[in-house]
C-alpha cells in the first residue's frame, strides 16, 4: 500500500507539474493572442473611423429630364457631407457643357408622359415645344434650374468629372465645360471611385 | 419654439422645392457657430421629411422642432435646426 501510495505520489507530482506548466503556457499563449487580436481590432477601428459616406453616379443621358436626378442626388448628398463624384460620359457630358446645359431638350417621341401622340411628337420642332412646356412648369414650380444645381453642387464640393474619351468622341473642348469640372479621366478612375463608394448609380 | 430669442438666424426658402430647402439649410448651417439655432421657413411640404432625414444623417446638427403654420392662405413648414458641434 505504501508503495502504491508512493507511486501515486510520484506519478501525481510530475502530472501536477505538467498540468501547471500547460496552464502557464496556455495563459501566456492566450495573452499573446489577446494582445494580437486587440492590435488587429485597433487597426480595423482606425480604418473604419472615417465613416463619411460616399456616392458615385455615372451620368450618361443629356436630356432635360435625365439631367435632374444625378444633380439633385449629388447636391443633397453633399448637404449630408458625403463625398460625391459625378462621372459624366456620352450625352451626360452635355450636363457639364456650359452652353448645352442651358438648352437641354426633352425627347417627345416614345415618351408616354408627353401630352402629344407619337405621330405629332415626331413633327419637326416638337421637342422644342415640349421642352418649353417643361421649362415653364419648372419655373412655375420654382424647381432649381440645371445651371443652379451644377453651380450649387460644385460649390458644395461635388467632384464633377467629364470622361476624356467621350469629350473627344463628341468633339468637345475641355474649355466648353463649367469651371471646376475635372477632365482627363476615364473608366478606370470611375471604377476606382465606385469600388470605394457606399452608393453607385448609373443614370 | 417657445421663445423667439432662441433663433440665431432665419432662412427663407419659401417657394423653393427639392432639393434646395435641404441644400440651402446646409449652406446656412455652415456659417453658424456651435449652439446657434437656424429657423428654416419653407413652403415645400416634402421639407418635413427631408429636413428630418438630413438632420438625422448629418453630424453636427440636431433638429429641435418642426411645425406647420398657416400664413395668409399658404402653409408654411418651419424647422428649427441647432448646430451641435
Amino acid at each position: 500500500m505504501s508503495t502504491d501510495a508512493d507511486e501515486t505520489a510520484e506519478s501525481d507530482g510530475p502530472a501536477a507539474a505538467d498540468a501547471a506548466d500547460a496552464a502557464d503556457v496556455d495563459v501566456a499563449e492566450l495573452r499573446a493572442r489577446v494582445d494580437e487580436l486587440e492590435e488587429q481590432l485597433a487597426a480595423v477601428e482606425a480604418d473604419t473611423a472615417d465613416d463619411t459616406n460616399s456616392m458615385v453616379i455615372i451620368a450618361t443621358k443629356g436630356t432635360l429630364d435625365m439631367a435632374y436626378p444625378p444633380l439633385i442626388l449629388a447636391s443633397t448628398a453633399a448637404a449630408f457631407g458625403w463625398d460625391v463624384t459625378l462621372f459624366h460620359t456620352f450625352w451626360g457630358l452635355d450636363i457639364l457643357h456650359e452652353d448645352k446645359s442651358k438648352n437641354l431638350q426633352l425627347s417627345s417621341v416614345g415618351n408616354p408622359n408627353m401630352p402629344v401622340p407619337n405621330a405629332v411628337a415626331s413633327l419637326p420642332g416638337m421637342d422644342r415645344v415640349t421642352t418649353k412646356m417643361m421649362e415653364k412648369k419648372i419655373a412655375d414650380n420654382e424647381t432649381a434650374t440645371i445651371e443652379e444645381l451644377i453651380d450649387t453642387s460644385l460649390d458644395m464640393g461635388v467632384e464633377m468629372q467629364a470622361c476624356q474619351m467621350t469629350i473627344e468622341l463628341m468633339d468637345y473642348d475641355e474649355d466648353d465645360f463649367y469651371d471646376g469640372v475635372t477632365t482627363g479621366v476615364g473608366a478606370a478612375t470611375a471604377l476606382e471611385r465606385m469600388a470605394d463608394a457606399d452608393i453607385q448609380l448609373l443614370v | 419654439m417657445s421663445t423667439e430669442t432662441d433663433v440665431t438666424e432665419t432662412l427663407d426658402v419659401k417657394g423653393a422645392s427639392c432639393p434646395m430647402p435641404v441644400v440651402k439649410t446646409k449652406q446656412a448651417v455652415d456659417d453658424l457657430a456651435e449652439g446657434d439655432v437656424l429657423e428654416v421657413v419653407a413652403t415645400d411640404s416634402g421639407s418635413m421629411s427631408d429636413i428630418d432625414g438630413w438632420a438625422s444623417g448629418t453630424d453636427g446638427v440636431e433638429l429641435l422642432e418642426q411645425e406647420e403654420r398657416e400664413d395668409g392662405g399658404e402653409t408654411l413648414y418651419v424647422h428649427y435646426v441647432q448646430v451641435t458641434e
